[in-house]
């Protein structure tokens, strides 16, 4: 049975800081199919669209029929556990620091054999298991068999622990902490066991009731945090920077702006300021301490969450500057996670479609409560998910969006 | 202009050098730091300071320091201009690259309103404030800067200093009464506070709205807020020089504030 999680022992002053390494970081393109579906959450396989042979691993081609119509389609990773062994000695420095390695074959229920990282609580074989894709730290798929059933503890695994980025007895900065996300962020993070929050605060004169809501939280220390201001983002990195695990951006500017009626480029300047010069700043301020401490013991930095907005994909023209502003900010995460990529600190993406708040009072339900998007946002740490569309309207864009973004477009402008 | 009479400015000098007459800085230091006004959300916002580094003796710009500064025009201790209010936008010389600069220097009455702020921060000064100040002053002159003082500028803490609770801001004003008769009884340059606005935290509800903004303005007036150290000032005697940037058809501008003191007067 998975040993649960401790409290970790304060850091020992005089050890040097193990620098990060991480798995192996190019796939052939072909391949990455499963590392789009396994960003979402997903696991996916390709599926010959001839012979209907699913198949593993990917290849250019059906290995039945030769056919080269493949679709990657999501698959149930129910099946049995076959074999198993014990890697004790890895080339690359990431497996050789992190050895042994429980490792398995799983024969699929769905049809093929698949190579497996083993989750310490499946039964010896022969085992129903289920499997379950993730996203190593190099940002690639790897394929882990989990016991059939859940078993206590078993978030704190070594291979899950891994490719997650559980809060759990973590250091947390939430850069706004004034908002309705912001403090249902901050309240989720601490039922998830979170260690410490630090709450930004920006313009703290400005009295919000959803502060107030938290601000007493024996986890919370209530930061000056504001993000349009390059020295205030400096501050806060120098007295913190060194020991935030997770970094949760949920600072926003949204003023509901449509070009056919808008006059003046302020509002849509300020809602840059915040949403995508913001990041720039927190990347540039707080990027180099985390990634510093990626490796930094059981509770190192783990992950970097930015809360966007489903008009990133496509601009929603009744909120048109600040589709905009949360396109920018997509584009510049994007660049962030390659920043962070050496480093193996996941940089999650969260897609919501609008959240029930002041700014979207005019838009008729489903609207997302803020409490279900930091469950989301929990969610995606503890399963290692890089790009979460929380919500039915942000799953129905994202799908009209893949099918035919052309589509979209004329669909949103109508 | 002659230069028949040039020992009024060597006086001047002198009397600087020697420091029988001080120079006070009126002025809060321009920095992000420093409180912004707040408008409801939904209205256009007033950008606030920030100070970005271009390079600092770095790879960006290896042996010299500099910074590109953006703010409102109503940000840090600033100037109204009578353009900024709807009551004084068709007026002759009502922007701050159109007023004469003869303007930019007046002498100032400064009425001590601490204790009264101190007791309610929605206090607003009544005529009588100001009648009772002359008793003991001396009538205000035409073209003079009144300022009120209050303290306000002591609150360091922005949370403080800004007062905000659920009903909006709370800081303390002129009257409307005191307004006019400023203006009709007294033919003021300017009214200048400590606080944020030149009117009372709670002037939206005042009859008209705004009231020193909306008459003072309306009549060719300007405004000085977040001004500090009037408490360094007499009550009579200070000489006020405040000369906005020279923005075209600037509503306003952040301006650095000093006051000429006779060392006696202090």
């Amino acid at each position: 049975m998975t040993k649960p999680l401790s409290k970790p022992k304060r850091k020992n002053p005089i050890v040097r800081t193990r620098l990060p390494t991480v798995p192996a970081t190019t796939r052939a393109r072909y391949t990455q199919g499963i590392t789009a579906a396994a960003a979402r959450g997903v696991f996916a396989l390709q599926r010959c669209e001839d012979c209907s042979t699913i198949q593993y691993p990917p290849r250019e081609a059906c290995a039945n029929c030769l056919s080269v119509r493949l679709r990657w389609r999501e698959v149930d990773g129910a099946g049995e556990l076959i074999a198993r062994t014990t890697i004790r000695y890895g080339f690359e420095l990431y497996f050789r620091e992190r050895a042994p390695w429980p490792t398995g074959i799983v024969k699929l229920d769905c049809g093929p054999n698949v190579i497996v990282g083993l989750h310490q609580d499946c039964a010896p074989p022969p085992a129903r298991v289920r499997v379950i894709a993730a996203l190593d730290k190099g940002g690639q798929t790897i394929l882990i068999a989990i016991p059939e059933k859940d078993t206590p503890s078993m978030e704190d695994d070594p291979i899950l622990r891994e490719t997650t980025s559980d809060p759990k007895f973590r250091k947390v900065l939430v850069t706004d902490a004034k908002s309705a996300v912001g403090a249902a962020v901050v309240e989720a993070l601490i039922g998830a066991g979170a260690d410490y929050v630090w709450a930004g605060v920006a313009e703290p004169w400005k009295v919000s009731r959803h502060l107030e809501r938290i601000r007493q939280l024996p986890q919370v220390t209530v930061v000056p945090l504001d993000v349009t201001e390059e020295t205030s983002v400096r501050k806060l990195a120098g007295n913190i920077g060194g020991k935030v695990d997770i970094l949760i951006n949920t600072a926003e500017y949204h003023r509901v702006e449509n070009l056919a009626h808008s006059q003046g480029a302020e509002t849509a300047r300020a809602e840059m300021e915040t949403n995508y010069f913001g990041l720039l700043r927190l990347a540039q301020w707080f990027g180099p301490a985390l990634r510093s401490r990626a490796a930094d013991g059981q509770s190192s930095a783990t992950a970097w969450v930015n809360i966007l907005s489903i008009y990133a994909l496509s601009n929603f023209p009744a909120h048109s500057t600040f589709s905009a502003s949360k396109a920018a900010a997509y584009s510049l995460s994007q660049s962030l996670r390659a920043a962070m990529q050496p480093s193996g600190i996941r940089v999650i993406n969260v897609f919501p479609g609008p959240i029930d708040d002041e700014w979207n009072q005019l838009l008729l339900p489903p609207k997302l409560a803020p409490a279900a998007l930091a469950a989301a946002v929990i969610t995606a740490l503890k399963r290692g998910i890089e790009d979460v569309y929380p919500g039915d309207v942000a799953q129905e864009w994202l799908a009209r969006f893949l099918d035919n973004p052309k589509a979209l477009e004329r669909e949103l402008a109508g | 202009m002659s230069a028949t009479n040039p020992t009024v400015l060597t006086d001047l000098l002198a009397h600087l050098s020697t420091g029988s007459v001080c120079i006070v800085d009126l002025t809060q230091t321009l920095s992000p730091d420093f409180p912004a006004i707040v408008l409801p959300p939904e209205v256009g916002q007033c950008a606030p300071i920030r100070i970005e580094e271009i390079s600092r003796y770095d790879g960006r710009g290896p042996g010299w320091y500099w910074n590109n500064l953006s703010f409102g025009e109503h940000t840090g201790t600033h100037f109204d201009a009578p353009i900024h209010w709807i009551t004084g936008r068709d007026l002759p010389n009502n922007a701050t690259d159109t007023i004469a600069p003869e303007r930019f220097i007046a002498p100032a009455c400064v009425i001590d309103c601490t204790r009264e702020a101190a007791a309610d921060p929605d206090y607003l000064m009544p005529v009588e404030k100001i009648t009772a100040f002359e008793q003991q002053h001396g009538r205000i002159p035409d073209g003079a800067w009144v300022l009120m003082r209050t303290d306000w500028s002591k609150r360091t803490d922005p949370v403080a200093y800004q007062n905000m609770d659920e009903t909006g801001q709370h800081t303390p004003g002129p009257g409307v009464d005191a307004v006019r008769f400023l203006i009709e009884e007294r033919d003021v340059i300017g009214f200048g506070t400590e606080t944020i606005g030149t009117d009372a935290g709670q002037a939206a509800h005042l009859r008209p709205p705004y009231p020193c903004h909306a008459m003072m303005h309306g009549s060719g007036r300007y405004g000085l807020q977040c001004l500090t150290n009037l408490d360094m000032l007499p009550p009579t005697g200070a000489l006020i020089v405040a000369p906005p940037l020279k923005i075209r058809q600037g509503s306003g501008s952040p301006l650095r504030v000093i006051a000429l003191v006779t060392a006696t007067s202090l």
